[in-house]
């Protein structure tokens, strides 16, 4: 293992899984275990997967006025969160491109804050320089986060946890399991039902090993997360959001709520409010290649006369759809659903199409 | 018995007479976990020792199958093509990539033999 990554409090349970770990993030994680990816995915959707996500930030924001304080560095809307209840948005810079993207929870006297690991520092950093005057920023290092994902993960954890099968989606309570005081939310990153759970790190392992023991659980990685999150159609950042892409560009208008697109009020508003107004004049699309080749992130997109229209920013194989899949961002006149693409794999031109996301029907409790 | 032997990039070749089956080790399908796609050649293409002759992709990434000496394609594994997981299961024997008639049958004198390649690869670990 390279010094220079940092591990996370399950590390010794990934190596004794015999995962195959790999640098991410600064972190040295499990990119798959021995069953390997397609198996995995496949586990998750039909049963439950174990996944570590313990390299994400986590952080309690507060202040007097806490959510007004965070609405000035996202477009989502904070202030009309009930107690209780979650809300994903963005950190956007002046330009109206996007720095990160986040989960927000009114925990009442707070607000709680899951960052991606990568651009942890950089967020925590971001948040002091603009509302540190206004608000509290405490860093939760400590903790552990693990998502079990799939559709018997109700089942799984109400044995443990009695009532969380009845949690309504985007929500987070308090629960005790096993007498670990852990931090619940029915929210996840694979299209499936299921919870992420926050608990003090040293107690990380003795949870997963729990959750491990029940027979419809298996642990999941970081290949088969990719594979499961861009078949329900979801952004990983650095990829399909960055610096770069507008909300409104990467079709995540629905996260803004109607009075911030009035109000405006956060960083890069003046963009993305025209973008509302006007249409981007490009905008992230599914996309479905013809035959069994997957067009992988940077494949370039045509339109049928051979000129340019966008690039691919995910790509791969879909063990659920059973074939390759991409999300990528074309013009706007080649966004439509059914609109022919051109892909350019190892030189040869490949049929594609562009199709309405998720590919994989998105499998979310509704009560 | 066929002679077989393997390459640094991890292809084996197993030679009859001056025909030689191409494949990936069982160390290689391992390294790449599970194979979804695979591209080989047509019949008939020529290639020189070191170019790129076929594609093997796993979920994560795609992986160049190079020409382990100068040759003629004279069969492609089409199964291949609709079941990539053979690369996986038998990567060795019906995970085969290609057969290619060789120009030179000593020019694949210098790659490894078996002992050799698992030593190889065991410094690899």
């Amino acid at each position: 293992m390279n010094d220079t990554l940092q591990t996370t409090v399950l590390h010794r349970l990934h190596v004794s899984l015999g995962a195959k770990m790999v640098p991410f993030a600064g972190y040295d994680m499990p990119v798959q275990y021995p069953a390997g990816i397609l198996t995995e995915h496949r586990h998750t959707r039909s049963q439950a997967g174990l996944f570590d996500v313990s390299h994400m930030g986590q952080a309690i924001l507060r202040g007097d006025d806490v959510a007004a304080a965070l609405e000035t560095l996202v477009p989502g809307d904070i202030a009309g969160l009930e107690e209780g209840q979650m809300r994903y948005t963005q950190f956007t810079n002046e330009a109206g491109g996007i720095l990160d993207d986040l989960m927000v929870t009114n925990r009442g006297d707070h607000l709680f804050l899951v960052v991606n690991a990568g651009c942890k520092d950089a967020d925590f950093a971001h948040i002091q320089e603009h509302i540190g005057g206004r608000s509290e920023l405490e860093i939760l290092a400590d903790r552990g986060l693990v998502a079990l994902q799939g559709p018997e993960a109700a089942a799984v954890l109400s044995r443990h946890a009695p009532g969380v099968d009845t949690m309504p989606f985007m929500t987070m309570q308090d629960v005790e399991i096993a007498g670990i005081k852990c931090l619940i939310s029915r929210s996840g990153y694979t299209g499936e039902d299921g919870y992420e759970i926050s608990l003090p790190g040293n107690l990380g392992v003795e949870l997963a090993e729990l959750l491990l023991a029940e027979a419809a659980v298996e642990p999941i990685g970081l290949g088969a997360r990719d594979t499961l999150r861009l078949e329900a159609g979801l952004c990983l950042y650095g990829h399909d959001i960055d610096e770069t892409t507008s909300p409104i560009e990467a079709g995540l208008l629905w996260s803004i709520g109607k009075r911030r697109r009035e109000e405006g009020g956060f960083l890069g508003a003046e963009r993305i409010i025209t973008e509302i107004a006007n249409k981007p004049s490009r905008r992230r699309v599914g996309i479905l290649p013809d035959g069994r080749a997957p067009a992988r992130e940077g494949t370039e997109i045509t339109d049928p006369s051979g000129a340019k229209i966008g690039v691919v920013t995910s790509g791969g194989f879909g063990p659920t759809v059973d074939g390759p899949i991409a999300m990528g961002y074309v013009t706007r006149e080649n966004a439509a659903v059914d609109t022919t693409l051109q892909l350019t794999v190892r030189g040869k031109s490949l049929n594609s199409k562009v199709i309405k996301l998720p590919f994989v029907e998105q499998n979310y409790y509704r009560g | 018995m066929a002679t077989v032997k393997f390459t640094e990039e991890h292809e084996w070749i197993a030679l009859d007479g001056d025909v030689g089956t191409v494949g990936i080790s069982d160390y290689a399908q391992n390294q790449l976990g599970d194979v979804v796609y695979v591209e080989v050649p047509e019949a008939g293409a020529s290639f020189n020792k070191g170019e790129e002759a076929a594609v093997v992709e796993s979920v994560k990434a795609a992986s160049e199958v190079y020409a382990p000496a100068d040759g003629e394609i004279v069969e492609a594994n089409k199964d291949l093509e609709d079941n990539p997981g053979a690369v996986n299961s038998d990567a060795q024997g019906a995970g085969w990539f290609y057969k290619i008639k060789l120009n030179n049958v000593a020019d694949i004198d210098g790659l490894m033999d078996e002992d050799a390649y698992k030593a190889y690869v065991a410094e690899l670990d």
